[in-house]
């Protein structure tokens, strides 16, 4: 299959010359599409989707609006402008020239890394692959499929790295990428989170608030890395991973809008009430938070980890904002506490740093999400309610690491089995909830009109106004 | 100097909704002079810092960054003030920008304009070169005054087809035709360098009515023929799109196998800035490709008409005008046919067999001699329309014979050229 290579794959890595790369994405790129098309959003090959496309990394190049059907979407390959006299700025090889090209002895480790950040990518558009049917608005169905088209690029991204930098165990992962499928028994996607399902919007607007910026996260670290190729593909891809986080939280937002303001209308805080008028009770809203929040976590693995540490120490992944930190960056000899069980009870411990940089991470992440959720209790404080959604605490519904297995109720307390089995349909969603949220689920493709769970949005996308037509359906 | 400020010491100044705002921090990362930071609690950007290059408004994922408060230069806000709000503070009042000495015109000038600014930073090379932020959005102090939007998509009026020739010595698939409109008796006032929209009868392919398509009139104010209620066009047909895949242009066919006699649904007029300058003594230097050349046959018509007047007597023409071979270029015949003491035509053509590529910002190097004095003149004007990619050639070209001749175009001539609506960009 020939390719027109400027055209059709935009990008800013001479592609056009790369005969090597032009040959293995001739192989891979007719897969992706057979990939899209069996596990990409259903029923959506003729809709014409007002999209964001990049065309080249610089600001007037990277946000191109236009209708476009996602099959034909022209997923590029980008890397931030590179800097020639960029220095590794962390770990054993601090001062030392950034690397063009992949160390023999971090080959291993560093095809690894981008191999799992390369499995999540894939997994989140076939997680998603059902809500196209049951949009609440074309605004949200379009920003559904944006953020799929962007998962779509953040995996071509990492495929150009394996590609091009790993030679033929490069192209075998990369055609591994596309044989794994999300929730499939046998051959399952390397995360746990990205097996779970996303089964209706509150919980797709949950994923991409915490999920996505487990995304954000590990990207920003991988953004400091020695290896230079990675660090700018990488950081390029943080720009976009800003929309899906912005999907998240905006989308909770008008979530709990409409709630608040069905409450106040019938002056209630009764549940049952609130869900009879069509809207989803806080409650339930707090127990989607607590799943999403403790399943992302878990995603920065365990707590005390030595990969972790050698990654840091041989410059292949940094902390996040590694450069915005004072310390040595080099972290010998430092010590961070990390939580673990002492006799039933939780308690803290000091271990060594290098050690616990998955824990760092996932306290940076912690504090970040907890950030968002106070914008959400504004929301609520704004329409006069008294209520508040929390964060849960970090031990609550862990399955990876020292806390995993521990019955913890989310306000911080060890429960015993009988407790948390008492509780349990209080603290995560049950079967129950799901099924309301699901029986909300309707389309509404009229433009301007949304669903009944949930307010528009305060602007349009790309200074259009809220009832823009933004998917058409062919 | 930047044109978001103006001599009353008012500023638009720019903030971010910490209502909308997700905090992550994409503004800050592309920000390239630093005026974005943040604490806990919020994003924001330092008014003593921000250049107004627009680094920042297209990668926010929310549209939280594209806020603009018209503010005392003395009274902006602080950061510190910025990162204790929960919402946007209102606009101030008249009265209370009178308070601050600013006074009620001031105010209205700078809410009015929008920000697009340059500063020398942005000029110099340090942020990437945007040949947008030096168009005008303001006409030439001389202009006469346009009429707009007479005629909407929901009340077009008719026009009668009196002329349709092809303007080019090419064949079929790229042809330009000339094509003659009359208004009869409806008033239907335009000047050069405006444009008219034309709706295409029919539905498109999802049973909608087709949107209009805007030209640029190629005749002057007084009709294409004097003293006549009509307008030509200058249209190209539209055969395949700009990767050469077979495509017919809606519009542009339908136009193009008008007959005497047809009528046409017209909307319009539109364009306030991309207009000629009226005073004696002024130049205009005019660049374009293809059916960019309709504004600038207009102006040039218009001036020749003038010509016996004897008011523009040492007001220059300049024109740099490239297709991509002789046969397409639109006029080709009539231009060769003008005084050469009247203009200073210079042509470009791009596909030329046997002759090397040539375009028309290669003609702005080659002419850097005779363009040095234009650019230096306030007298002058800069008119570009025709493909957008030619945009940012043109404009740096203009830049670089200026720096060329060591005049200093990031700080005065660039800026000048903007803000006293000199150099005007219409790209397509």
């Amino acid at each position: 299959m020939a390719i027109d290579y400027t055209q059709k794959i935009p990008n800013n890595v001479n592609l056009a010359d790369d005969r090597t790369l032009q040959r293995a994405l001739e192989q891979w790129q007719p897969n992706f599409i057979t990939w899209w098309d069996d596990v990409g959003p259903e029923g959506s090959t003729n809709h014409e989707v007002y999209l964001r496309t990049a065309t080249s990394v610089d600001p007037q190049g990277w946000a191109v609006f236009d209708y476009v059907k996602m099959r034909d979407y022209r997923w590029g390959i980008f890397l931030n402008p590179a800097d020639a006299e960029r220095q590794i700025h962390f770990g054993d090889h601090k001062g030392e020239k950034a690397w063009q090209d992949v160390p023999g002895e971090h080959r291993a480790n560093l095809r690894r890394i981008i191999v799992t950040q390369g499995d999540t990518e894939p997994a989140s558009v076939e997680q998603q692959r059902h809500l196209g049917l049951t949009a609440p608005s074309l605004y949200d169905l379009r920003n559904l499929f944006q953020v799929n088209v962007e998962e779509g690029r953040h995996l071509w991204a990492m495929v150009y790295l394996l590609q091009k930098f790993f030679g033929r165990d490069g192209r075998e992962e990369a055609g591994a990428l596309l044989e794994r499928t999300s929730g499939d028994a046998n051959n399952p996607r390397i995360l746990g989170a990205f097996n779970e399902k996303t089964p209706d919007w509150l919980a797709f607007f949950m994923f991409t608030y915490f999920t996505d910026r487990d995304g954000k996260f590990q990207l920003a670290a991988l953004a400091e890395s020695a290896f230079d190729p990675l660090a700018r593909t990488t950081k390029f891809m943080l720009t976009e991973e800003a929309h899906h986080m912005f999907v998240g939280e905006s989308g909770v937002s008008r979530v709990l809008q409409r709630t608040a303001q069905v409450m106040n209308e019938l002056k209630t805080d009764d549940p049952a009430l609130v869900r009879a008028a069509g809207a989803i009770d806080l409650g339930t809203i707090q127990r989607y938070l607590n799943f999403h929040y403790s399943v992302t976590i878990d995603l920065f693995g365990a707590d005390q980890s030595s990969n972790a540490a050698t990654f840091y120490s041989s410059g292949l992944k940094g902390r996040y904002e590694e450069g915005k930190r004072s310390d040595d960056h080099v972290l010998k000899g430092q010590t961070y506490k990390v939580l673990e069980v002492q006799n039933g009870q939780l308690g803290e411990k000091e271990v060594p740093m290098l050690n616990a940089l998955n824990e760092v991470l996932r306290d940076d992440f912690i504090k970040d999400s907890i950030a968002g959720i106070g914008r959400w209790n504004k929301v609520l404080e704004k329409a006069g309610l008294t209520q508040r959604l929390a964060a849960p605490h970090k031990a609550f519904n862990r399955k990876i690491g020292a806390l995993a297995g521990i019955r913890m109720s989310p306000d911080g307390r060890v429960v015993s089995d009988e407790e948390w089995k008492a509780k349990e349909s209080e603290w995560l969603p049950s079967p129950a909830d799901f099924a309301f949220v699901a029986s909300l689920m309707g389309p509404v493709l009229e433009p301007g009109k949304f669903a009944g769970w949930i307010a528009p949005p305060a602007m349009g996308i790309n200074k259009n106004p809220v009832d823009f037509e933004y998917v058409r359906f062919g | 100097m930047e044109t978001a400020t103006d001599d009353a010491g008012v500023i638009k100044q720019h903030l971010i909704d910490p209502e909308i705002c997700i905090r992550c921090n994409t503004c800050e990362a592309t920000c390239p002079v630093g005026a974005i930071t943040h604490d806990e609690r919020n994003y924001v950007v330092r008014a003593d810092v921000c250049n107004y290059c627009m680094a920042c408004i297209a990668p926010c994922p929310t549209g939280s960054i594209d806020n603009w408060r018209t503010m005392p230069k003395v009274r902006a806000y602080a950061i510190e003030e910025q990162f204790t709000w929960d919402e946007l503070p209102p606009e101030l009042t008249p009265e209370q920008l009178a308070a601050d000495g600013v006074a009620p015109e001031a105010a209205a000038r700078a809410a009015a304009e929008p920000v697009l600014a340059v500063k020398p930073e942005a000029a110099n090379g340090e942020a990437p070169f945007n040949s947008a932020a030096f168009g005008a959005t303001v006409p030439p102090w001389s202009a006469a005054h346009a009429y707009t939007n007479l005629f909407g998509p929901k009340s077009p009026t008719t026009a009668t087809v009196v002329g349709n020739v092809n303007c080019t010595e090419a064949g079929f698939h790229n042809q330009t035709h000339h094509i003659v409109l009359d208004f009869g008796a409806i008033p239907f006032p335009v000047l050069e360098g405006q444009s008219i929209g034309i709706v295409p009868p029919g539905v498109d392919a999802n049973g909608r009515p087709h949107v209009a398509r805007q030209y640029s009139v190629a005749s002057p104010r007084n009709g294409e023929r004097p003293g006549y209620n009509n307008v030509s066009l200058t249209v190209k047909r539209v055969t395949e799109d700009h990767h050469g895949k077979p495509v017919r242009g809606v519009a542009s066919n339908y136009l193009c196998d008008l007959k005497v006699g047809d009528t046409v649904q017209v909307i319009g007029p539109f364009g306030q800035s991309f207009l000629m300058p009226n005073h004696p003594k002024s130049h205009i230097v005019m660049i374009c490709t293809g059916t960019g050349s309709a504004p600038m046959r207009a102006m040039t018509e218009w001036r020749r008409r003038l010509r016996k007047s004897g008011k523009f007597e040492s007001g220059k023409l300049m024109l740099f005008f490239g297709a991509r071979t002789r046969e397409e270029l639109p006029y080709f015949g009539p231009l060769q046919s003008l005084p050469k003491d009247f203009i200073d035509i210079n042509f470009a053509f791009s596909r030329t067999p046997g002759q090397p590529k040539k375009y028309v910002q290669d003609l702005i190097h080659e002419r850097a001699v005779d363009l040095v004095p234009l650019l230096s003149d306030a007298n002058s004007h800069f008119y570009v329309c025709g493909l957008k990619a030619m945009e940012e050639g043109v404009v740096l070209a203009l830049r670089d014979v200026a720096v060329g001749a060591e005049l200093d175009w990031a700080g005065a001539i660039g800026p000048a050229l903007k803000q006293e609506g000199r150099l005007h960009l219409e790209t397509y």
